[in-house]
C-alpha cells in the first residue's frame, strides 16, 4: 500500500506541476492577480505531495520491504539503520526521486519567504521552476519509478553497495543536489527577466541568495565527495579529473561565475545580458551534469543501449530547457537595456576578468570531458583525456586566476587606482615572497611547490589586507578598527573568507602532492617500516563481525622519533552478501597532516601488501571549502539584514535633503 | 575493477558485481633502483588502464595494470626513454591508452581550446570596451549629456520637489 501511495503522491505532483506551469504564467501575461496567485500554493502542494512520495519510499528501504523492486536491488535487512536509510538515494530511481524532491523544496522556499518579489515575477519564476519539475517528474514516472512492485517478494534483498556503505552517501549527494538544483532558481529568474523583458539590480538582488545557497552547498558537496574518495578508496588521492567530478565542478565554476558578475549587476546595473546568460548555463550545466551521471554515457556509449529511454529522456530534457533558454535568450536578450559604464581598470573590470578566467575554467574542463565522447562519435578515433590534460591546462588559468584575486576587491567601483592597489598590496607581496624563499632555502632548490605556496600566502594575505584596508586596522587605533570590522557589511567579510578558503585549499594541495610520501611495502607480524619522521611496527592482526560483514584488522603502532603516539587499525571487510570486500584505511590526523594506511591482497605466506602515505596539509584542501563555504554563509547573512527596509530608507534618505 | 568517485559508485551501484579491494602498486611490483622507480611511476600516471573508466595504471588495481606496470618497468629495465617507452605502449595500444593526448590533428581543438577560449573572450571584452566608448562618443569621465526625455523627467523630479 506504502509504495503505490508514494507513486500516486508523485502522479499528484504532476498534475499541480501542469496546473503551476501555465496557470501563473498567463496570470502574469494578463495581469490577472487570482491566477498568479495560483503559483504560490500549487508551489507549495507540489513540496507536500513530493515529499509524501519520498517518505514513503523511505517507509519501503526502512522497514526492508523488498517486493519493492529498487529496495531489493539496493538494500538488506542487516544494514544498519542509517544505510538503510541512506540507500534511498544510493541508486537511480531514489536519487532522481531525491532530485526533484529537492527541485519543490526550493520551489516552496521561494513561494513561502519571496514576499519582496513583485508578484509578476514571483508568478513566472514559479511556472518556469515548475517546467523543470514537470519534466522530471514524467522522466521518473515514464522510466524510472521506484515504486515498481517485484512478484512474488523476495526473502532477501542484494545489499547497498559496500563502498556506498559509508556516512558519505548521507552528505554527498544531498548537499550536491542542493547545488546542482538550487542553480535551478538562478535559471527560472533569469527565463522570467527574459519573458518579462525587464531586468535591473534589483532582480540580482532577488537572485543572489538563492543563487549563493545553491553556491555554497555545490562547494560542500564536492569537498565532502573528494574527502570520501580519499579516505574511502585506498589510496588517498582526492581529485581525478574523473568525467563524474567534472560533472558537479563545471556547475560550480559556472556559478562561482555567475555570483561575481551579479555581484557587478546588483550594485552597478552593469553585465545585465551575460548575467542572464551565465545564470542559464550554470543550470545547463547541473542538467549536463545530471545526463552525464544519469545516462551511463560516461562509463561507456554502450551503456545507453542497456537502457536507451533514460539516456534518451534525459537528453530530451536537456535539449529542451538548454535549447530553449538560449533560444529565448538570443531573442530577447538584446532587448533588455544596458547599465551603468565602468572604465576597464576598475571593481567591475576586476571581476570581469575573474569571470573570463572562470568561464575559460569551465569551458576547458567542459571541453576536456567531452571531446573523447565527440571524437569517438564523429571518427570512431579513441582517445583519452584524463588528468595530465586538466593539469597542463586548468592548473595554469587558474594560477593565474589566483595572482588577480587579491587585486579585485581593493579596486574601487567605476574607476579604480591599480598603482595604488598594488601599493596596498605590497606587504602582502613580500610576504609571498619570503613564502617563497622559506620554502626554496628548506628545499634547497626552486620548486613548484614554493611557487604555489607564494601564491596561496598572497591570496589569504590580500583578503587580510582588504578587511585591514577596510577597517583601517593599520592607520586607526585598534578599538576604531575592532568597531569598524563589527560595523564592515558581511558580504565584504563573506569575500574575505572566500578567498582566504581559496588559498588555504591550494595550500593543502601544494602539500600533498609536493610534499607527500609513500611507502608499499610488504609487511609480516613484527615488521617495522619507516616514513618521514614516523615508525610503524606491524602488532597483531585480529578478525571481527560487523552488521553485515566480516572483518580483518590489522594493528601498527606508531612512533614519532622513537616516541609511541598511537595505534592506527587498517581493515578489510568481506560483505557476505555482493561478495566484495572493501578496503578500510587507517588515518591519525597530525594537525592538518595526515597519516593513512591501507591494506592490500594478504598473500599465500601470510604476509599482507601495506601502503602507508604520509599527507602533509592534506586536511586544508577540504578545511579551505569550508573557509569557503563559511564565507558564502556569511554573505548570506548579510542579504537577510540589507533586503528589507534598510534598502528602502535609504532610498528615501538619499531624497530629502531635495525638500 | 577499481571505481574512480563516489558518485561514480552511484552510477554503477546497481551493476558492480564486485569492488576491487586492494591498491594499484603491489610491492612486488617495485624496481630496487629508485630512480627508476620514480620515472616509471610518473609513466604510470600518464597511462590510462584500458579495462577501467578513466584510471591511470597507477590507480588501478585491475590485473590489466599490473600487467601495463609490470611492462613499462620491463622497457625502462631494457634501457627505454620515457618517450619511448610512450611510443611502445601506443604502438601496441594505440593512443587511447595516454591519458595526456599527444598534440596531433585531431586532438588539436582539444588543446588549442583553452587557449582559444581565453583569447576570443578577452579580445571580444577589449572590442567591447571599445565600441562602447565610441558609441557614447565618451568614457567614463565625460558623461554623454541628458537626453531630452530625460531632461524633462529631472525638470519634472526638481520641479516636483520645489512646489
Amino acid at each position: 500500500m506504502i509504495p503505490e501511495l508514494g507513486h500516486f503522491a508523485l502522479v499528484l505532483a504532476l498534475a499541480i506541476a501542469l496546473v503551476q506551469s501555465t496557470v501563473p504564467l498567463y496570470g502574469a501575461r494578463t495581469g490577472d492577480a487570482a491566477l498568479m496567485g495560483v503559483a504560490a500554493p500549487t508551489a507549495l502542494a507540489q513540496f507536500v505531495f513530493v515529499a509524501m512520495s519520498f517518505a514513503a519510499l523511505v517507509a519501503c528501504y526502512v522497514t526492508s520491504d523488498f517486493s519493492v523492486a529498487t529496495v531489493f536491488e539496493n538494500s538488506h535487512s542487516s544494514m544498519p539503520l542509517i544505510y538503510k536509510f541512506t540507500s534511498v538515494w544510493g541508486n537511480h530511481e531514489g536519487s532522481m526521486l531525491l532530485w526533484v524532491l529537492i527541485l519543490t523544496v526550493f520551489g516552496a522556499l521561494v513561494a513561502a519567504f519571496g514576499n519582496n518579489i513583485p508578484a509578476t515575477l514571483k508568478a513566472t519564476v514559479l511556472s518556469v521552476q515548475s517546467w523543470v519539475a514537470a519534466a522530471f517528474y514524467v522522466f521518473i514516472l515514464a522510466t524510472s519509478n521506484p515504486f515498481l512492485r517485484l512478484a512474488p517478494a523476495p526473502f532477501e534483498g542484494r545489499d547497498l553497495n559496500p563502498i556506498l556503505q559509508d556516512f558519505g552517501l548521507a552528505v554527498h549527494p544531498p548537499m550536491l543536489y542542493l547545488g546542482y538544483v538550487g542553480f535551478s532558481i538562478s535559471f527560472a529568474f533569469a527565463i522570467a527577466a527574459l519573458i518579462e523583458g525587464r531586468i535591473d539590480a534589483a532582480w540580482a538582488r532577488w537572485v543572489r541568495p538563492w543563487t549563493l545557497i545553491a553556491w555554497i552547498c555545490l562547494t560542500l558537496g564536492i569537498a565532502m565527495g573528494s574527502f570520501w574518495a580519499y579516505y574511502t578508496l585506498g589510496w588517498g588521492g582526492w581529485w581525478y579529473w574523473d568525467p563524474v567530478e567534472n560533472a558537479s565542478f563545471m556547475p560550480w565554476l559556472a556559478g562561482t561565475a555567475l555570483l561575481h558578475s551579479a555581484l557587478v549587476m546588483e550594485k552597478r546595473e552593469a553585465l545585465k545580458v551575460w548575467t542572464i546568460l551565465l545564470a542559464i548555463l550554470t543550470f545547463s550545466l547541473s542538467l549536463i551534469g545530471t545526463f552525464l551521471v544519469r545516462s551511463g554515457v560516461l562509463t561507456s556509449v554502450h551503456a545507453f543501449a542497456s537502457d536507451p529511454m533514460r539516456g534518451e529522456f534525459i537528453l530530451a530534457i536537456l535539449v529542451l530547457f538548454i535549447g530553449g533558454g538560449l533560444t529565448l535568450y538570443a531573442w530577447r536578450a538584446p532587448t533588455l537595456k544596458q547599465g551603468g559604464l565602468f572604465a576597464p581598470i576598475s571593481r567591475e573590470g576586476a571581476l570581469v576578468i575573474n569571470n573570463l578566467f572562470l568561464t575559460t575554467a569551465c569551458a576547458t574542463v567542459f571541453v576536456g570531458t567531452l571531446y573523447p565522447l565527440a571524437l569517438e562519435a564523429l571518427t570512431g578515433a579513441k582517445i583519452s583525456v584524463g588528468a595530465p590534460y586538466f593539469n597542463w591546462t586548468f592548473g595554469p588559468l587558474f594560477i593565474l586566476l589566483l595572482m588577480v584575486v587579491p587585486f579585485g576587491p581593493l579596486l574601487a567601483w567605476k574607476r579604480g587606482d591599480l598603482k595604488g592597489v598594488t601599493q596596498r598590496l605590497t606587504a602582502a607581496f613580500i610576504l609571498a615572497v619570503v613564502g617563497i624563499l622559506a620554502v626554496c632555502v628548506i628545499e634547497g632548490r626552486p620548486a613548484f611547490a614554493a611557487f604555489g605556496v607564494g601564491i596561496a600566502t598572497f591570496v589569504i594575505a590580500g583578503a587580510v589586507t582588504d578587511l585591514g584596508e577596510r577597517t583601517g586596522l593599520w592607520r586607526a587605533p585598534l578599538p576604531t578598527a575592532v568597531r569598524r570590522a563589527v560595523g564592515l557589511p558581511r558580504s565584504a567579510w563573506g569575500a574575505a573568507f572566500a578567498h582566504i578558503g581559496l588559498g588555504v585549499t591550494l595550500l593543502g594541495i601544494v602539500g600533498e602532492t609536493q610534499w607527500g610520501s609513500e611507502q608499499i611495502v610488504s609487511l609480516r607480524q613484527g615488521d617495522k617500516v619507516a616514513i618521514r619522521h614516523y615508525d610503524f611496527t606491524f602488532e597483531g592482526t585480529a578478525t571481527r563481525d560487523g552488521p553485515n560483514y566480516k572483518e580483518l584488522d590489522v594493528r601498527f603502532a606508531v612512533r614519532r622519533n622513537g616516541e609511541l603516539i598511537g595505534e592506527m587499525v587498517p581493515a578489510k571487510r568481506t560483505f557476505a552478501s555482493r561478495q566484495t570486500t572493501t578496503t578500510e584505511a587507517a588515518l591519525m590526523t597530525r594537525g592538518v597532516s595526515q597519516l593513512y594506511v591501507s591494506l592490500g591482497d594478504v598473500a599465500a605466506d601470510g604476509a599482507i601488501a601495506v601502503r602507508i602515505y604520509h599527507k602533509p596539509l592534506v586536511l586544508m584542501i577540504w578545511l579551505g571549502a569550508v573557509v569557503m563555504a563559511m564565507g558564502g554563509a556569511l554573505s548570506l547573512s548579510d542579504r537577510r539584514l540589507r533586503v528589507g527596509a534598510p534598502k528602502r530608507a535609504k532610498a528615501r534618505a538619499a531624497l530629502q535633503p531635495a525638500e | 575493477m577499481r571505481i574512480a568517485t563516489p558518485l561514480r559508485l552511484l552510477l554503477l551501484a546497481a551493476t558492480l558485481a564486485a569492488a576491487g579491494p586492494s591498491f594499484a602498486v603491489r610491492p612486488d611490483e617495485i624496481l630496487p633502483d629508485p630512480q627508476l622507480e620514480a620515472r616509471a611511476r610518473a609513466l604510470s600516471h600518464e597511462l590510462r588502464c584500458m579495462v577501467c573508466q578513466n584510471q591511470s595504471i597507477d590507480d588501478s588495481d585491475a590485473p590489466l595494470a599490473h600487467d601495463l606496470r609490470v611492462l613499462v618497468r620491463d622497457r625502462l629495465k631494457a634501457g627505454d626513454t620515457d618517450q619511448g617507452v610512450l611510443d611502445y605502449l601506443v604502438a601496441r595500444y594505440g593512443e587511447f591508452v595516454l591519458l595526456k593526448p599527444r598534440f596531433e590533428w585531431q586532438t588539436m581543438p582539444l588543446w588549442l581550446a583553452p587557449v582559444a577560449i581565453f583569447s576570443i573572450g578577452g579580445l571580444s571584452l577589449v572590442v567591447a570596451v571599445r565600441r562602447r566608448r565610441r558609441a557614447r562618443g565618451t568614457s567614463i569621465d565625460t558623461p554623454a549629456p541628458l537626453s531630452k526625455s530625460e531632461q524633462a523627467r529631472l525638470a519634472e523630479l526638481t520641479g516636483a520637489e520645489r512646489s
